[in-house]
């Protein structure tokens, strides 16, 4: 389904797009969400066949990035309080020229790349634009929530360029994959709320004024 | 030279003022209320027309050029555009620029136009217009260079003609990509909601209604006018972009354009309806996205 797989990492893309440009970081949370369901489907797109490696794969990605982890971020930013808005330190219209630039030079190093399957041609520039601008949001914002959200993003693109390869790849070290990004997004979730607590906001940059 | 292309001409001259019309009155009834009727706009355009004009004293000539420019502008664009599905009137390479560039004339005129009377709030609005064209113009060229990869063609009536529907199947989400944009690009171009609100007559919110504060009688009568034919002409855009004609016989493309048109009007009313017009700092963001989205489709294009 070579189509299927197209529509879906284009998506992909938008939903990346949308975390750049909204301004609003409940919209920002969905869209990551929407992200993760995304990614949950792609194996299932790419492998027809379906083995139960592959279900299980679609499953847990879709049960983790697509339920658990929004579900926990909405949860952070409610009991933390803060406020709505993204508050950039790159403008929303730059971030959206950087992110267009991010694709272009994916699109553009991936031919230089010297892949072994072509008939995947758009899953490894999608995977590095993904990646570029999972970092790209990591640090640019500085809401601590939206820096989680950036490393999610991240580690979607790393997951996309894993499907390359989910025939070899067992199955145990994906769903080690899957604990390890739980876990950290767990831990960074609690560390926003302390950081709240501590200052008042989540703005990380303040972190800078720690001491002793 | 067909009949069609006559006709079909005609056809989008007759429409234009019908446009605002069906959006107003979309909007109207979306939000719970009567509306006035479709045919406002004309009956507005004649009453404006039997009226006499003033002008300032402080006004030189370049004032009353405006509206008779801005005119002859949208109607010359008019022909670049192939409106029976298969040929325009006017057709070179390249007359994507010229497109672009007569209405930025019309709208250039207007801008002289509006700080020609001296008033502040008209050249706040002018600011303001020239501003949200200039995010608008990258959008549109690059909608246009997705065209023309697409089709390989560097005209406007041989890329939205023909070739337009052999490329659709094999790019479909690219080109997808790229009437999100061009409708993006209309809203901004037509000052409609969420730009600009065509509703609205306060001067601290207006965008384009603000410049043309001081045209009367048949000046403002086609400034309307133009205003509403530049909104047909990125409507008969999409409706190419989106369904490519060729294949029809003159008389159905021309009546598939007629009804995408209205398609388009009561679109551009939903979204009326729905939305809040954005904060002015708020509509560079608006634009850059549909740049986003057609730079998007323009590296699909190329990679695909």
């Amino acid at each position: 389904m070579p189509r299927v797989v197209e529509l879906l990492l284009l998506l992909v893309i938008l939903t990346s797009f949308i975390v750049l440009g909204t301004t609003r970081l409940s919209a920002c949370i969905r869209a990551v969400a929407v992200q993760g369901l995304l990614l949950g489907l792609l194996p299932l797109a790419l492998y027809p066949g379906g083995s139960l490696h592959i279900w299980g794969l679609a499953g847990g990605t879709v049960l983790l990035k697509g339920v658990i982890l929004p579900r926990f971020l909405r949860w952070a930013i409610r009991e933390a309080a803060v406020r709505r808005e993204v508050e950039p330190r790159v403008g929303f219209a730059l971030s959206l020229l950087v992110g267009v630039v991010a694709v272009a030079a994916a699109f553009a190093i991936s031919r230089i790349l010297p892949l072994p399957e072509r008939e995947r041609a758009m899953l490894v520039p999608v995977a590095l634009a993904t990646v570029i601008i999972g970092l790209f949001v990591l640090t640019t914002r500085s809401k601590a929530v939206l820096q989680v959200v950036g490393y999610l993003i991240l580690e979607n693109g790393v997951y996309l360029f894993g499907l390359t390869h989910v025939e070899r790849v067992p199955f145990l070290v994906e769903v080690g994959v899957l604990l390890d990004v739980f876990v950290a997004v767990f831990i960074m979730g609690i560390v926003v709320f302390h950081i709240n607590r501590e200052f008042d906001s989540l703005d990380s940059t303040r972190l800078t004024e720690l001491t002793d | 030279m067909k009949w069609s292309v006559v006709v079909s001409l005609a056809m989008l001259f007759v429409i234009a003022p019908l446009l605002p019309g069906i959006a107003a009155k979309t909007r109207a009834r979306l939000t719970g209320r009567r509306g006035a009727p479709v045919l406002q706009p004309y009956r507005d355009l004649a009453r404006l027309w039997r009226k006499g004009a003033v002008y300032s004293r402080d006004t030189s000539r370049v004032f009353r050029f405006a509206p008779i420019v801005l005119v002859a502008t949208a109607a010359f664009a008019a022909s670049l555009v192939p409106l029976d599905g298969q040929r325009a009137m006017l057709s070179f390479s390249g007359d994507f620029v010229a497109f672009a560039y007569l209405l930025a004339l019309g709208r250039f005129l207007l801008v002289l136009a509006a700080l020609d009377t001296g008033s502040s709030f008209e050249g706040m609005g002018a600011s303001r217009e020239v501003t949200v064209a200039a995010f608008a113009e990258p959008a549109l060229f690059l909608a246009f260079v997705a065209l023309v990869l697409a089709t390989g063609n560097l005209s406007l009536g041989g890329a939205l003609g023909g070739p337009l529907s052999q490329a659709w199947p094999g790019a479909v989400p690219a080109l997808a990509m790229v009437t999100v944009s061009l409708f993006l690009v209309l809203l901004a171009e037509g000052s409609r909601v969420p730009v600009d609100d065509p509703a609205t007559h306060l001067e601290l919110t207006m965008i384009h209604e603000v410049m043309v504060l001081d045209h009367s009688g048949p000046d403002f009568a086609m400034i309307l006018y133009g205003h509403a034919l530049k909104l047909a002409l990125f409507g008969s855009l999409l409706v190419g972009t989106l369904i490519p004609r060729a294949a029809l016989t003159a008389p159905l493309a021309i009546a598939v354009l007629a009804l995408g048109l209205v398609v388009v009007a009561v679109a551009v009313g939903i979204v009326e309806s729905v939305m809040a017009r954005l904060r002015l700092n708020r509509v560079p963001q608006f634009l850059t996205a549909a740049s986003a989205l057609a730079a998007l489709g323009v590296i699909l294009l190329l990679v695909g």
